[in-house]
């Protein structure tokens, strides 16, 4: 837990390495990526190229039992842009992440300054409960909270029983408003413990000097953490909510586990969802390409500025 | 340990310490809130149907026993799913260390055309996501006939897995000081020696760490196995689990025997996570903050 987000296991920097002793060197590096290069173009290059093919083409079931597919350039983005229900799914999903990537970050804020300012015994405690939740398999998750709030005999039902609200037998999942909120809950517990702990370990390479210097300067605990404290994690943080909007712009199995357990499907999907509908649901290849390379431009788009940023700093 | 929100000198310190357990007591009811689906998970794997379905919960196993879980061993389907996610897990492991240590070497020993294309190469792959793109990819397994094979799911993976291991293994690579080797080389070793017995050890700790990761993603995998692993023979452990539910959920779900089937494939996965994940966070925010 001593582990530090400012201070990676690199200390040194990478060493400038010397030219190449003898020449036979020279090709070295090229078999030392080969390896690499070859399986990413197999596996993930390969797809992208047939994705961006397939986008311009009619490739339906007929093209599933061998007949050739149909070059028709632009109709499947034409008729992406013009069909109402891709642009709820889209908006629906770009609001699905925001609420929890940004609840994600704002909570684990709080946890980790919480981790900074109570005894030991407590921060320990919170710690191991947060590591607990941060290790189990997501399938795994997922089943514990669809029998949380089974609308039958779940917890959930009852404890809000116990506090007064009538909510015996009902389904949470139903209704596509309460079934977003459920996932949003989830999701939120699942990445709650990443950034939590991320960020305070990025508050333990503080050094207690410049904050005792602070203190002493007559600056509060509130002007400290604001003027001093977030400013010196900042870094942190920024990468964290990156990673949270990537991760939570391509939500999957929850909303698809979710939809398993009762929900309706049609008005849940996101775009992870929807894809997946499209493609080995209806066997509307051509459509499901396109709707994949919106949501490759999407999230390139949202991390753009950091992998810029850190080519920067790499030449 | 620095106290980072409470007054660091001494000045105030009653006030200081009330504060501090006020906020010690909220930290435990927090700690409650996440601790809480994982233990409940596990309380019900010990309980039978009948106290289940009862309308008041049961808060503690006291009764209980493990007939759910050997419901759950004697599930043919279990054991044949434990063994793919074995396999799969295994090979992905394997081939994600290798490859990404050849390629963590590349950038970091040395300077060579398309070095920062191949950098940035591997910063974007990092932020595809899988579900952009399972459509192709399962296309894809369908046609060179991998669809439900063992190898063709641990490509996947590896290729997965590789951009994040070759990232992490860098900073490791690029940490061990190259006139280590080159003074054992000055000794008289040739540069395969000095590399195998003076960089080789000192790299143990990465290599280990890309191996967990590995190992965590491919055992945890849900998304890219759902679309190509098809066929109930070849399911893995997460699509084994999402089935049992789902057959479970046609005659009035056995939560019981569920959450026995959630606990069985989750806490292996939490030991060993436990065992190693100040290494693996320190890589995955390390080599992103750093670059």
């Amino acid at each position: 837990m001593t582990s530090t987000a400012t201070a990676p296991p690199e200390t040194a920097p990478a060493p400038e390495p010397t030219a190449p002793a003898r020449p036979a060197r020279r090709h070295t590096p090229a078999w030392l990526v080969l390896p690499s290069l070859v399986l990413l173009v197999a596996a993930l290059g390969y797809p992208v190229g047939w994705q961006v093919v397939t986008s311009f083409q009619h490739f339906g079931m007929m093209q599933q039992f061998g007949q050739p597919p149909e070059w028709v350039g632009l109709a499947n983005y034409a008729s992406l842009v013009t069909d109402p229900e891709l642009w709820v799914i889209v908006g629906r999903s770009i609001a699905f992440c925001l609420v929890c990537a940004l609840s994600t970050v704002a909570i684990g804020l709080g946890l980790a300054l919480l981790m900074g300012a109570v005894s030991r015994a407590g921060r320990l405690v919170l710690q191991v409960a947060l590591l607990l939740a941060w290790a189990m398999p997501v399938v795994a998750s997922m089943t514990v909270w669809t029998w949380i709030v089974n609308w039958r005999n779940g917890l959930l039902n009852w404890a809000l029983e116990r506090v007064g609200v009538d909510a015996q037998g009902h389904n949470w999942l139903v209704e596509p408003l309460s079934f977003l909120v459920v996932a949003a809950v989830i999701v939120v517990w699942m990445s709650v413990p990443f950034v939590a702990l991320s960020i305070y370990a990025g508050l333990t390479q503080l050094s207690p000097e410049v904050l005792e210097a602070a203190e002493i300067d007559g600056a509060g605990g509130w002007k400290r953490l604001r003027h001093i404290i977030l400013p010196l994690v900042a870094p942190v943080i920024s990468i964290v909510l990156l990673l949270q909007l990537i991760w939570d712009l391509r939500v999957f199995t929850q909303i698809k586990l979710l939809q398993d357990a009762g929900g309706v499907a049609n008005e849940t999907h996101l775009l992870g969802t929807y894809i997946y509908q499209l493609g080995t649901g209806a066997g509307d290849f051509g459509m499901a390409s396109a709707v994949s390379i919106l949501m490759l431009l999407l999230t390139v788009a949202v991390s753009w500025y950091y992998v810029r940023s850190l080519m920067k700093e790499e030449s | 340990m620095t106290r980072i929100l409470g007054p660091v000198s001494s000045r105030r310190s009653i006030r200081g310490s009330r504060r501090r357990s006020v906020l010690t007591v909220v930290a435990v009811l927090l700690a409650l809130v996440w601790a809480f689906p994982v233990y409940w998970m596990i309380n019900s794997a010990f309980l039978d149907k009948v106290t289940l379905q009862s309308s008041t919960p049961t808060f503690l196993p006291f009764g209980g026993s493990f007939d759910n879980f050997a419901t759950v061993f004697g599930d043919a389907g279990f054991v044949r799913a434990l063994g793919i996610s074995l396999a799969v897990t295994l090979v992905t492991v394997a081939a994600a260390i290798v490859i990404a240590f050849l390629g963590a070497l590349a950038i970091s020993r040395f300077r060579f055309r398309g070095r920062r294309s191949f950098i940035l190469a591997l910063l974007l792959i990092q932020m595809l996501p899988a579900e952009g793109l399972f459509i192709a990819q399962y296309k894809m397994m369908s046609s060179v006939g991998l669809l439900n094979n063992v190898l063709g799911l641990a490509l996947l993976y590896t290729a997965a897995v590789v951009p994040f291991t070759v990232w992490m293994l860098r900073g490791f690579v690029a940490g061990v000081p190259v006139e280590l080797e080159e003074a054992a080389m000055v000794d008289g070793l040739s540069r395969t020696k000095a590399f195998l017995r003076i960089t080789f050890p000192l790299l143990a700790p990465g290599l280990v760490a890309s191996g967990v990761y590995a190992f965590l993603q491919a055992w945890n995998e849900f998304t890219v196995a759902l679309v190509v692993m098809t066929e109930e023979q070849s399911r893995t452990l997460p699509l084994w689990l999402r089935g049992f539910v789902q057959a479970s959920a046609t005659r009035e779900t056995d939560w019981g025997q569920v959450m026995a089937a959630s606990t069985v494939v989750a806490v292996p996965v939490i030991i060993f996570f436990l065992v190693v994940q100040g290494r693996m966070s320190n890589g995955l925010v390390g080599g992103a903050v750093k670059g």
